[in-house]
C-alpha cells in the first residue's frame, strides 16, 4: 500500500514538474532560448502568496499568478529583447545575470532565513488502507485542469495557434502576418504564470520558502522538459510526471535516498546520451 | 649572429608580455617574502588569486573559445580537490606528505580525474547543438556535491569534509604562480594552434566547419577536458592551501563568480581574465570584511547587474553604433594620440597572429580586400 501513496505523491510532485517544465518548453519552442529566470520566477512566486497570506489566501495567490505574468513580461523585454539575434551565449549569459539578480534581491528583502508559509490547513483523506494529503490530490487537480487548458488554448485559440506556427518556423510565421514580439511576450507570460501556480502548488505541500527555493525545482523541470523532448508540451507533461515519480521512489527507499538528485540528473545525461530528442521530441535536420 | 638577429626579431614578443607580467608580479612577490616577510592575509590574497586566475582562464576557454557554456566549472574543482587531497592524505604515510613530490603526483592524480569527468559530461552534451552544455554541467556540479557530501568518514570524510596535509604556507603563492603560467602556456598555445583555429572556427559558424571537414565534436571535447582538467588542477591547488576541504564551497554560486570574471574580463581575452580575476578576487575580501551580514548580498546584485549590462551592451545588435563608437580600443587610441604616440590600429602584423573574435571577424571581412591581404602576409613568410 505505500507503494500506491509513494505513487500518487510522486504523480502529484511528477505535476508541479510539468506545470515549471510547460514554460521552459514553450519558451524554448518559441525564443529558442533556455530561461534559466524560470525556476526564480517560482521563488518571486512564493514571495508574493507570503506578502499577501495576510490579507486573504485566494488574493494572495490570484495575485502571485498576476505578479509573476507581469514579471515575465517585464524580464523579457528589459533583458532578452534587445538581444533577440546575437549569439545563443550572449542570451543564455543574461538569463543566468537576471536568475542571480533575481536571488539576490530576494534574499536582501526577506532574508536567508526560511520563511512559513500556510496558505491552509489541509487535512488527510482517509481510505481505510492509504491516506493521502488533500494538498496532493489539489495539486493533482490542479495539474490535470492546467493542462487540459493549455493544450486546447495551444490547439483552438488563434494565439495558440500562432504560437505553433512560430515554434515551427518563425520566419514563415512573419509572413503569414504573425506578430512574433508579442507571441514570445504571451509566451513568457503564460509560462510565468504557470510557474507561479506550480509554487502554489508546492507551498501547498512543503510550506517553507527561502531565496533559492526555486533554482532545484528550476533545473529538475528543464531535465523534466529535456527528457520528454524539449520544445513539446505533452512531451514536458509526460516527462515531468517521469521524474516527479523516479524522485518519489527514489526517496522511498533509504539507502538512495541521499542520492536522489544524483540519479535524476543521471537520467538525464543517459538520456542526452540514448535519446537526445527526449521521449515526444522531434528530430531536426539543421539547414545552412 | 645576424641569423640570431633574425631568429629573435621573429619572434613574436608580444605573445610574451602577458607571461611577463605574470612572472614579474610574482617576481616581486617572492622578493618580498624573502626580504621580509608578508602578512599572512596577503598570501592568503595571492593563493586566492592565482587560482582564481587558473579557474577564469580555463573557463575562457569553454565561453570565449568553445562558445558553450559550463556551470559546473567550481563542480571540477570539487572534483579536484577531494581527489588531489586524497591522493595527498595516501601518500602522507608513503613519502613526506609536505614535499614537493607529493604535490605534483596529487596535481597530475586530481588534472586526470577532473579531465575524466570532463569527458563523461561533455561526451553527450557536445554532441547536441543548444544550451545542454550549461544544464548539464550545472548538473554535474550538484551530484558531485551530493555525492561527496555523504560519502564515508572514512572515503572523503562526508559532510564535515576531507582533512588534508596542509602545504608549506609561506612559498605557496609562487606554486600558484607557476600554475597560471602553465594555464597560461596550455590554453595560449592551444589557441594559437591547429586545433584553436579549429575551435575558434566551430565557434563562428559550426555548420561551416562541419563542412570544411573539421570533426566538430572532437575538437569541442578535447577543449573541454584541457579545460575541466585545469579546473582540477585549481581544485588540488585549493586542497593544499586549506586543511579542510568541503564541497559546500563549491556550490553553484562558485561557479558563477568565475563566469563573471570571465565575462568581465572580455570573452576570449585571457590577459583580460587574468586582469578581471585579480580584480574581482581583490574587490571580494576586501568586501568581505566591509559588508557584513545583509549588506554581503549588495556585492551579488551588482554582479548580475555588471553580467546582464555587459552582456546586453557587448551583444545587443542595436546597440552596435554606440559599440562602434565608445570602446575600449578607441579609447586607447585616443589617449595614445593625446600623448603624442602613434595609435594602436598601425601594428597590423601583430594583430593578425592573434585570434580574432566574432565581431572583428566581421570587420575583417568587412574591409577591402587588399587590406586583408596585407594582414595575410606576413603568415606566408612564416611557412617559408
Amino acid at each position: 500500500m505505500d507503494f500506491i501513496v509513494t505513487l500518487v505523491n510522486g504523480l502529484s510532485l511528477g505535476g508541479i514538474y510539468a506545470m515549471i517544465a510547460l514554460g521552459y518548453t514553450m519558451v524554448y519552442g518559441i525564443a529558442k532560448m533556455l530561461n534559466f529566470a524560470h525556476g526564480d520566477v517560482i521563488m518571486v512566486g512564493g514571495y508574493t502568496v507570503l506578502v499577501f497570506l495576510a490579507v486573504n489566501p485566494v488574493l494572495a495567490i490570484v495575485m502571485s499568478v498576476i505578479f509573476c505574468l507581469l514579471l515575465g513580461i517585464v524580464i523579457e523585454k528589459v533583458a532578452y529583447k534587445p538581444l533577440r539575434g546575437a549569439s545563443p551565449l550572449a542570451v543564455l549569459i543574461t538569463a543566468i545575470g537576471v536568475s542571480y539578480l533575481l536571488q539576490s534581491l530576494a534574499l536582501i528583502i526577506f532574508g536567508a532565513a526560511p520563511e512559513f508559509v500556510i496558505i491552509a490547513n489541509l487535512g488527510t483523506l482517509d481510505l481505510g488502507p492509504i491516506s493521502i494529503k488533500y494538498s496532493t490530490i489539489i495539486t493533482l487537480v490542479a495539474t490535470v485542469i492546467v493542462m487540459t487548458v493549455l493544450s486546447l488554448f495551444v490547439k483552438y485559440s488563434k494565439i495558440g495557434r500562432a504560437m505553433v506556427a512560430v515554434s515551427e518556423d518563425r520566419d514563415a510565421a512573419r509572413l503569414m502576418g504573425i506578430n512574433i514580439n508579442m507571441i514570445i511576450t504571451i509566451t513568457f507570460a503564460i509560462g510565468s504564470a504557470l510557474a507561479a501556480l506550480a509554487g502554489v502548488c508546492s507551498l501547498l505541500n512543503v510550506p517553507t520558502i527561502t531565496p533559492t527555493y526555486g533554482a532545484m525545482p528550476g533545473i529538475k523541470a528543464f531535465t523534466a522538459a529535456v527528457i520528454g523532448g524539449i520544445g513539446s508540451i505533452p512531451g514536458a507533461m509526460v516527462g515531468g510526471i517521469l521524474l516527479g515519480i523516479v524522485e518519489c521512489l527514489c526517496k522511498a527507499v533509504p539507502e538512495i535516498a541521499p542520492y536522489t538528485i544524483a540519479i535524476e540528473f543521471a537520467i538525464l545525461i543517459v538520456i542526452l546520451l540514448v535519446k537526445p530528442t527526449g521521449i515526444l521530441g522531434k528530430k531536426r535536420r539543421e539547414k545552412v | 649572429m645576424a641569423s640570431f638577429m633574425n631568429k629573435l626579431s621573429k619572434i613574436k614578443w608580444n605573445h610574451y608580455v602577458n607571461y611577463a607580467a605574470v612572472a614579474i608580479v610574482a617576481i616581486v612577490f617572492s622578493a618580498m617574502t624573502f626580504a621580509g616577510g608578508l602578512p599572512q592575509s596577503t598570501l592568503f590574497l595571492l593563493e586566492k588569486t592565482t587560482m582564481n586566475i587558473v579557474l577564469a582562464v580555463s573557463l575562457s576557454l569553454v565561453v570565449g573559445f568553445l562558445g558553450e557554456l559550463s556551470l559546473g566549472h567550481a563542480g571540477f574543482m570539487c572534483v579536484g580537490a577531494y581527489i588531489g587531497g586524497k591522493t595527498a592524505c595516501l601518500l602522507d604515510g608513503a613519502i613526506d606528505g609536505k614535499g614537493i613530490l607529493s604535490f605534483i603526483i596529487s596535481l597530475a592524480v586530481g588534472a586526470l580525474v577532473a579531465g575524466v569527468f570532463g569527458f563523461i559530461i561533455g561526451l553527450p552534451a557536445l554532441r547536441l547543438k543548444g544550451d545542454y552544455l550549461a544544464i548539464v554541467t550545472l548538473a554535474f556540479g550538484e551530484i558531485v556535491k551530493t555525492v561527496f557530501e555523504n560519502s564515508s568518514k572514512e572515503s572523503f570524510g562526508g559532510p564535515i569534509g576531507l582533512r588534508t596535509p596542509r602545504f608549506d604556507k609561506q612559498y605557496l603563492f609562487i606554486i600558484g604562480f607557476i600554475l597560471v603560467l602553465l594555464t597560461m602556456f596550455i590554453i595560449q598555445n592551444l589557441i594559437r594552434s591547429k586545433h584553436g583555429r579549429a575551435i575558434t572556427a566551430i565557434r563562428d559558424n559550426e555548420i561551416a566547419a562541419r563542412a570544411t571537414g573539421i570533426n566538430v565534436t572532437k575538437y569541442k571535447l578535447v577543449g573541454f577536458i584541457i579545460s575541466s582538467s585545469l579546473a582540477g588542477v585549481a581544485g588540488v591547488f585549493y586542497s593544499f592551501a586549506n586543511s579542510t576541504v568541503k564541497a559546500a564551497v563549491f556550490d553553484y554560486n562558485y561557479s558563477i563568480e568565475i563566469l563573471i570574471m570571465v565575462v568581465l574580463g572580455g570573452m576570449g581575452n585571457i590577459s583580460g581574465a587574468i586582469v578581471s580575476a585579480t580584480v574581482i578576487t581583490y574587490i571580494n575580501t576586501q568586501l568581505q570584511t566591509l559588508l557584513t551580514g545583509d549588506l554581503a548580498v549588495l556585492k551579488d546584485i551588482i554582479y548580475a547587474l555588471i553580467l546582464v549590462v555587459i552582456i546586453i551592451y557587448n551583444n545587443a545588435p542595436s546597440l552596435k553604433f554606440f559599440r562602434e563608437k565608445y570602446n575600449m580600443k578607441a579609447l586607447v587610441s585616443k589617449i595614445f594620440k593625446f600623448v603624442g604616440k602613434p595609435s594602436a590600429g598601425k601594428d597590423d602584423e601583430s594583430a593578425w597572429h592573434r585570434v580574432p573574435t566574432k565581431i572583428e571577424m566581421n570587420e575583417i571581412l568587412s574591409t577591402d580586400l587588399k587590406v586583408v591581404e596585407s594582414t595575410l602576409e606576413p603568415d606566408k613568410e612564416d611557412k617559408g
